[in-house]
This record gives C-alpha cells, structure tokens and sequence, in this order.
C-alpha cells in the first residue's frame, strides 16, 4: 500500500510539473489537467509500484535528500568544474599518463555504488570502466596516473575520488 | 535595469556553456584512443550544458516574473532535462567504456591495467578447469 502511495504521488509530481501554465488553480494548473494527471498517476502507480519501490524506505527520509542537494551544489559542483579545467589542460598540452586502476569503496547498496560511479566519472580524470558485481570493487580509467602508486594492487578509495565515497555513505547507506 | 543585468548574466552562461562544449568536440579529436576520449566527451558536454540550460532557465525564471506562465514551462522542462543528462551523460560513458575494455579494446599507452590483469586470471582459471574436467 506504501509503495503504491509513493509511486502514485512521484508520478502526480511529475505530471503537474510538466504542465504548469495550463490554467488558473494556484495560477499554474487547469482543474481538467489535475483531474487527469490524478487518474493517470493512480493507474501508472498501480502498475509500477512493484519494480519502483523495493521494501527500502531509507530514501524517504528528508534529511537524505537535504544532503544529496548539498552535495550536488558543493564538492560535486567544485570537483566538476575541476575536472573541466584539468581537461581542458590536457586537450592543449596532450599530457597523458592513462592506466585502469582498481578502487573498493566499501558500499552495500545499488543506490550507493550508482551515485559513486557517476561521481568518479564527471570527477577530474577519472572514468569509471567496470564494476564487480559481488565484492563492489571498482576499475577505473586514470588519465594520470600516480607513479607511487603502481606497486598497490587496490588502491585506497580517497586518492581516486576524495572525500566522495563518505558523501555517497551519508546519503545512501 | 534588472532585466539588462539579468540578460547579460544569461549571455556569460551561454558563452561558458559553449566554450566548454566545444572544449570535448577538440578532447575528442586530439586524444589517442577511446577512454580518454571519454573524458573530454562526458564532462565537457555536462558541464557545459549545465551552464546553457542554467541560462534558459534564468530566461524563464525572468519571463515567468514578468507576468506570462510560458516561462514557468521554460524553466521547469529545462532543470527536468538537466537532471536526465546528469543521470544518463555518466551512465553512457560508464557502458561505451566497459564495453570497449570487454570487445578487446586496451588503452592506448596504459602504465597500468588492472581490470585486464583481472579477466587474464580468471581465464586462466577457467582454463585449468576445464583442462582438469578433460583429465577426468
């Protein structure tokens, strides 16, 4: 019952925020788009509510969601402009040290493993290659690699990407 | 007076925008081999359209402001279209790059390959087995 509430109002969100300016209630909203969007969220929530939520209610605390916005408009948003920089860099001077290396954040969930492997890849010179499905470990296509770091055969996670994996912790697990 | 400010605010983040994109088009011709084109190809172009679609919005925050309810369309379809490239530029890369390393594609002039030293043993590992199971 849960799942189909929550699935029914993401998909009513959604709906009402794609078509804002049809009309007048609360000056945004015509009550035929409302009616509408009303009865298709119930009938999509109806039928996804199954594959949409999975038994797991840590996402529905708000505090999460205060601090993945934080992290987005903070060390995410830093690292990115960073990471731009640093190409740009090497598009004008072609100095590259490529090589795949293997991290093992530590991270449970799905959700966790998702959001650290999308940050490492808009992060400064990383690229995430593979995940292993069982242990989570990560291989990661270094364009600089470090020299000192050739000889560890699973590198520690704050080198590749900082303080990211504590963030990605705070949030999602 | 506002509404000048507001539009050349608009007009940095449209040049931003568009020199950091064209900054991946020039990444991907004068990298040597995929992965490294990756690079320049997933982050340029995201933070690069972050800055444009930033713009469009402020437009449509600004239109919006002035009266006419089309610009609260502008605004919130471009922050749901920034929130889909945020969440499917990374992904896309993430698969080009392990299917490349799956099809035989190494990294050109790579100090190290973990991933490859990987696969090779669990290779061999299959190998002995299979090379014990015809003992048997």
């Amino acid at each position: 019952m849960l799942a189909f509430v929550i699935t029914t109002l993401i998909c009513f969100i959604t709906y009402l925020s794609l078509t804002t300016g049809s009309g007048d209630v609360v000056g945004l909203w015509s009550i035929e788009e409302l009616l509408f969007g009303l009865i298709l969220s119930l009938i999509a929530g109806f039928i996804s509510h199954a594959t949409f939520f999975k038994n797991d209610t840590r996402m529905l605390n708000p505090v999460r969601w205060i601090i993945f916005l934080v992290y987005l408009i903070g060390p995410f948003f830093i690292a990115l402009a960073k990471a731009n920089f640093d190409v740009a860099y090497r598009v004008f001077t072609g100095k590259i040290n490529p090589g795949i290396v293997k991290i093992s954040p530590d991270l449970k969930t799905d959700l966790g493993v998702t959001m650290l492997a999308n940050s490492i890849t808009l992060t400064p010179g990383t690229l995430t290659v593979d995940v292993d499905e069982e242990s989570k470990d990560m291989y990661i296509h270094w364009i600089n690699v470090d020299k000192n770091m050739l000889n560890k055969k699973t590198l520690d996670c704050s080198y590749v990407c900082g303080e990211f994996s504590d963030w990605i912790r705070r949030i999602a697990e | 007076m506002i509404g000048t400010i507001i539009n050349y605010i608009v007009y940095l983040f449209l040049v931003i925008g568009v020199f950091f994109t064209l900054l991946g088009g020039v990444g991907i011709l004068r990298f040597p081999d995929v992965y490294t084109r990756l690079h320049a190809g997933t982050k340029c172009t995201t933070f690069g359209s972050i800055f444009l679609i930033l713009s469009i919005v402020i437009l449509g925050l600004k239109t919006w402001h002035l009266g006419d309810t089309d610009g609260s369309v502008l605004a919130i379809h471009s922050i749901i279209a920034l929130i889909a490239i945020l969440l499917t530029n990374p992904t896309g890369a993430h698969a080009i790059a392990r299917a490349a390393h799956r099809s035989g594609v190494m990294p050109i002039d790579a100090v190290v390959d973990r991933l490859k030293e990987k696969n090779d043993k669990n290779q061999d590992r299959k190998k002995t087995e299979v090379d014990t199971l015809e003992d048997e």
